[in-house]
């Protein structure tokens, strides 16, 4: 299991992105694409991203998970297609053997979800006035 | 304030990869080819890599990193070869990094080498991940582990550039299904080069050696 070393260096990752941000906001959640062939199981790495992410500037933010199927180039028909299995790389529609992946390996940290936080007191009596 | 959303679009492994396409201009600079193996613990990467160094160490500049969680057995074992050798100790790290491999380097010189073995730390999930700069990442399948083992682990073998099944001395024995093992293989994998071997009596040997030397530029011995 290696989910705990890809966590650390997502976490690592998004703490970069908030200095490049400037450093004064909450990070509210995660955004990553997980590709099927990535190597990487969504389960171990939502469990080791919280033991990743304690004590550092994204504690407590969410990981948001999209998993990405296999998608291959079929030769014959030219075409992208979904695989059904990770089992059998071949079209689902003609049956032609492909090795062409064209995705499913992703292994990405998309976006941020941040809030600016001026302080949390002078938000809520900016709110009051 | 309100919340936004800031784009990213990074890789989680970016810094692995930077280290690793820096390792492998290092390579390419210094006319070294690379060939990373992978495979289950006890399929016979040492073994195998044994054999390889002896032969070709007569003809060609090689060397070999060696990944392991713990001891520095393998090392001692390939360095009884008389080519230089050294182990990485990962502790608890499933699979060695780019980082490692850059470390393990440090000090030697890449120019006075022709052929450069990683065996990866005994694996078939987590290796898959991470690129080490390699230009040849083989798999390694040995006819004990059955003839399912592609269909298990789809993932490291669709990284792959070569497949090796090992120990098909034992085959008989195991009653290895051959055809279906193959047949797995090009499921997960359609067009992989495979090579067949048996690392203790030296048959399949010669044609992994020719396999291995071609980039170099010279015939085995």
């Amino acid at each position: 299991m290696h989910e705990l070393s890809i966590a650390v260096s997502l976490v690592e990752a998004a703490c970069e992105k908030v200095v490049e941000l400037g450093g004064d906001l909450r990070v509210d959640a995660l955004h990553v694409r997980l590709g099927q062939l990535s190597g990487v199981v969504k389960e171990a790495l939502e469990f080791s991203f919280e033991l990743a992410a304690a004590g550092t500037a994204i504690d407590g933010a969410r990981l948001l998970i999209e998993e990405v199927p296999v998608t291959v180039r079929c030769p014959s028909c030219d075409e992208p297609r979904r695989l059904p299995s990770v089992q059998h790389f071949r079209c689902p529609v003609c049956g032609t053997p492909t090795p062409e992946v064209v995705g499913g390996r992703e292994l990405e940290l998309t976006a941020l979800e941040v809030t600016e936080s001026c302080s949390p007191v002078s938000s809520k009596s900016a709110k009051g006035s | 304030m309100q919340p936004r959303i800031v784009e990213v679009r990074q890789g989680i492994l970016k810094k692995n990869d930077l280290l690793a396409r820096d390792l492998r201009q290092r390579f390419a600079a210094a006319g070294l080819h690379v060939v990373n193996l992978v495979s289950s613990p006890g399929a016979g990467k040492t073994t195998l890599l044994e054999k390889t160094l002896a032969r070709l160490a007569s003809r060609y500049r090689v060397a070999a990193l060696v990944g392991d969680l713990a001891t520095d057995c393998d090392a001692k074992r390939l360095a009884t070869t008389g080519v230089p050798v050294r182990q990485i100790t990962t502790g608890t790290v499933c699979h060695l990094e780019a980082e490692m491999v850059g470390a393990a380097l440090a000090d030697w010189d890449l120019d006075a080498l022709d052929l450069l073995f990683v065996e990866n730390v005994g694996n078939l999930v987590c290796p898959a991940s991470y690129d080490l700069g390699e230009n040849l990442r083989v798999v390694v399948l040995s006819v004990t582990e059955g003839e399912d083992k592609p269909l298990k682990y789809p993932t490291i073998f669709s990284a792959a550039d070569l497949a090796i099944i090992t120990k098909i001395d034992l085959a008989a024995a195991v009653e290895f299904d051959r055809q279906q093992a193959l047949q797995n293989i090009q499921e997960v994998r359609p067009g992989l080069e495979v090579l067949e071997l048996s690392a203790r009596t030296g048959v399949g040997l010669d044609a992994w050696l020719e396999r291995l030397v071609r980039p170099v530029g010279r015939p085995p011995a």
